[in-house]
């Protein structure tokens, strides 16, 4: 019986690629292992292989093809004496095996329920930075961050980025493709596995006046260099009474994967943003990612810069600009409206909008504040907000106890409390570690039902 | 001849081979007593003044702290004078320091005001750290002190950063990056040797081994007692020094210094030292006996050593070297001065310096 092959995925992420090249044509005999194409994304390039053996009797998708979606046939495979003309809809199924070739990620990452998954970048407003008829383009997180990176390494010899796998493999999750070529190894630095020791030893360089930029492979990792960002990093500058600043950014993945676990899916939001002395942000929109990395990059202070693994791949529009940078510590109106306030952050923003959309059906006007920076707290942008609505509706996904959601309803209480209609209500990930099972894992995250049911419950209705 | 090493009765004063892994390595030089390098008579004198500055201050801050002007911790230096003091003597302007907790003497040693320090151990506005930091917290860019740090190890990474600095910026400055014996048994310290010598950093580690890690001894707590052995697997060479004895420390740190300096990486300098205090002032001591501090303090005191070869040699008289102490003292009594009468710091100053 024929097979289709499919497009594959390197990785749950990946949800489209480009067929670059075919390395067997039509007609070819072909064994299981033969590489039979070559297939790129954003982040890497790999090999399809064949499954087994036959011939190869249709190439259903030209090479050169772009946009490609995961499982779309792209060629016929006949056992040996099987007709040749064996059509794809009548083929078995099988999905190429693929080969990494220029590194990949580590196993993670596609959105994890429907809620997280991306929102259209056209929906997005521009942020109140950009100033109007701003050039926009097209552009995914990751690659965001690696051109604030590159952008302020061409700025300032003192910046150089330092972490795991972050020169010569591109990357973990790609973020710094292309720098190590740019900048060579000097300022692209690979460590070992040793987050305390090299979180500490960046410490150390920014306190001899150079600006580290120091990637975890994830948050999760971080925990084991936790001491160095906080008693080391975060205290310096008022145990010595304004001498000895700490210009650094700890930079990485923060939050949940997808069907990583426990270990690997931990939220530090709350974590960071409780610790005077750091600056904590944690962006939606390649845009903010950029802006605000860029100003954590030229920032004297440390800064925890918490990014998320599956918005790296989700596309904005960003402003085409030589420099183009935001002020930390200011949140953003998403989307405004009159009835009730969304306050979020991050992956969180997906969860917010797609409930505003929700709402809107059912004539609830929901105004969604982006806090883009944790600490300082942009309470006033929120505090303005909330006299206008009477009520508010937190969203993270992180953990409920001592979360963002529950500093907000407290600010909201000490800051508004005469003009709330209703209790604040959070919406937060559950209070369990992280489970695997994928239905687990849905149901311990935030999911827009949720989100609109607070919304009506505090508009009572 | 100074402390014994806590495995063997043998001198602690010959120097130990670690690394045998590089053709030239210069830890093979021993550094017996008669082939050290003697002191001139302004270098005894120059040792003899810090040492004694240090040894007078922290007994005055003693006091201090007995009379409740100082509160919190407080670790005195007090018999580990000569190791600070000998690496200075063979340090350059822009080299950094950067240690623990038990840091006035490193902040003497580098120079820095003892009025400003004594104030901060007052917790008083005209301290190092307006009175914000403590005596743990103190840092002096001027002088290239780089602190002053309360997490045991956490100096360890942080001064091999300094040393990436200096490497990065092409700067021929060397990192002296001081750690206890008990500091020496934290991760980070292996993960911070891997990286410096991977990168070839200039940072000598100066492992200040004064046998007790808090009241825990050597012997009970680290299965590798030779704490210049310490970066073997690393191939990192390290020398165990007689730190009792100024110019064998001066000698050592003249060896590492330039190792580092000559870009081979980094240097295991493990100083056999002594505390005569209490860990902390709140430190009993019960963990070792008044004999054995009275023995070193008899036989091996390193600043008595220093006045016993000034007289020796003629380099100065009593009434020189009375002298010299009136004069320490007068600083260290217009420190205390300072330090009791100054203000504490302003209300205002709790919500400054905490972002720039």
């Amino acid at each position: 019986m024929a097979t289709n092959i499919l497009m594959p995925a390197l990785s749950p992420t990946m949800e489209q690629g480009k067929l670059a090249k075919w390395l067997k044509k039509e007609g070819d005999t072909v064994k299981s292992g033969d590489v039979l194409a070559e297939i790129e994304t954003d982040k890497a390039t790999m090999e399809v292989e064949a499954v087994d053996e036959g011939t190869l009797t249709k190439i259903l998708v030209a090479e050169g093809t772009d946009n490609v979606a995961v499982n779309t046939p792209i060629a016929v495979i006949a056992a040996e004496g099987e007709s040749a003309d064996a059509t794809p809809a009548a083929a078995a199924t099988a999905p190429a095996v693929t080969k990494e070739d220029k590194g990949g990620e580590k196993p993670a990452s596609v959105a994890k329920t429907a809620a997280d998954a991306p929102v259209p970048a056209s929906s997005i407003p521009a942020a109140p930075e950009v100033p109007p008829g701003t050039p926009m383009i097209s552009m995914t997180v990751r690659e965001a961050l690696r051109d604030a990176m590159a952008e302020e390494m061409r700025r300032d010899g003192d910046v150089f980025v330092m972490g795991e796998e972050v020169a010569e493999y591109q990357g973990a999750y790609k973020v710094t493709q292309g720098l190590l070529q740019e900048f060579g190894a000097k300022r692209v630095i690979d460590t070992p596995i040793t987050e305390h020791g090299f979180a500490g030893i960046g410490v150390g360089a920014a306190m001899a006046g150079l600006k580290p930029i120091v990637e975890f492979m994830t948050f999760n990792f971080a925990m084991q260099a936790i001491d160095q960002i906080i008693n080391s990093a975060a205290k310096t500058l008022y145990m010595s009474g304004g001498q000895m600043g700490c210009p650094i950014v700890f930079r990485g993945p923060n939050g949940a994967a997808a069907r990583v676990g426990a270990q690997h899916s931990q939220d530090y939001s709350a974590w960071y943003s409780q610790i005077p002395g750091l600056k904590v942000v944690a962006p939606y929109t390649a845009a903010d990612f950029k802006g605000l990395l860029k100003s954590a990059i030229r920032d004297p202070n440390p800064v925890v810069f918490l990014e998320n693994e599956i918005l790296y791949g989700q596309s904005f529009d960003v402003p085409k600009l030589d420099d183009f940078t935001i002020p930390i510590g200011k949140a953003r109106v998403h989307r405004e409206g009159k009835d009730v306030t969304l306050v979020s952050f991050s992956i969180g923003m997906t969860y917010a909008i797609k409930a505003a959309a929700e709402l809107e059906k059912e004539g609830i006007s929901a105004e969604i504040i982006d806090l883009r920076t944790l600490r300082p707290m942009d309470t006033e942008t929120v505090i303005r907000s909330v006299m206008k609505t009477g009520r508010c509706v937190t969203i993270e996904e992180g953990w409920p106890q001592n979360g963002i959601g529950a500093e907000v309803g407290m600010r909201i209480m000490e800051n508004a409390f005469d003009y709330l209609d209703a209790p604040v209500i959070r919406i937060t990930g559950k209070d369990v570690p992280m489970p695997y099972a994928a239905n687990l894992e849905k149901l311990a995250l935030p999911n827009i039902g949720e989100i609109v049911a607070a919304a009506k419950a505090v508009c009572y209705r | 001849m100074a402390v014994a090493p806590a495995k063997s009765t043998s001198a602690a004063n010959k120097s130990t081979s670690a690394a045998k892994s590089k053709g030239s390595k210069p830890a093979s030089a021993g550094s017996k007593s008669n082939s050290l390098k003697e002191f001139t008579r302004e270098e005894e004198l120059e040792a003899y003044r810090m040492m004694l500055l240090i040894r007078r201050f922290e007994e005055k801050a003693g006091q201090m702290y007995g009379m409740g002007l100082i509160g919190g911790f407080c670790h005195l230096y007090i018999g580990q004078e000569a190791v600070v003091v000998g690496m200075q003597m063979a340090s350059r302007d822009k080299d950094q320091v950067i240690t623990g907790y038990r840091d006035h003497g490193h902040m003497l040693a580098c120079g820095m005001d003892p009025k400003g320090v004594m104030a901060e151990l007052t917790g008083r506005r005209g301290g190092l750290s307006k009175g914000k930091g403590g005596s743990m917290h103190m840092f002096s860019k001027e002088k290239h002190f780089y602190g002053g740090h309360g997490i045991v190890g956490a100096q360890v990474s942080l001064g091999t950063g300094l040393a990436f600095a200096s490497k990065y910026r092409g700067e021929n400055s060397v990192s002296m990056t001081y750690f206890g014996d008990g500091a020496a048994n934290q991760g980070q310290v292996y993960e911070s040797f891997n990286m410096a010598e991977l990168w070839k950093l200039p940072v000598v580690y100066v492992i200040e081994n004064n046998r007790y890690a808090m009241g825990t001894a050597i012997t009970r707590a680290s299965a590798q007692t030779d704490f210049s052995k310490r970066g073997l697997s690393f191939n990192i060479p390290g020398e165990q020094v007689d730190g009792m004895d100024v110019r064998a420390v001066r000698d050592a740190a003249n060896r590492a210094m330039e190792w580092c300096r000559s870009g081979n990486g980094p240097f295991i300098l493990e100083m056999q030292t002594y505390r005569y205090r209490g860990h902390s002032m709140s430190d009993p001591a019960k963990y070792r006996s008044k004999e054995e501090v009275q023995k070193m303090r008899d036989e091996h005191d390193p600043i008595e050593q220093v006045r016993a070869r000034l007289l020796r040699n003629k380099f100065a008289t009593e009434d020189d070297l009375k002298q010299i102490d009136a004069k320490v003292r007068a600083i260290v009594a217009e420190s205390a001065e300072f330090a009791t009468h100054d203000p504490e710091p302003d209300a205002s100053e709790l919500w400054t310096d905490i972002v720039i």
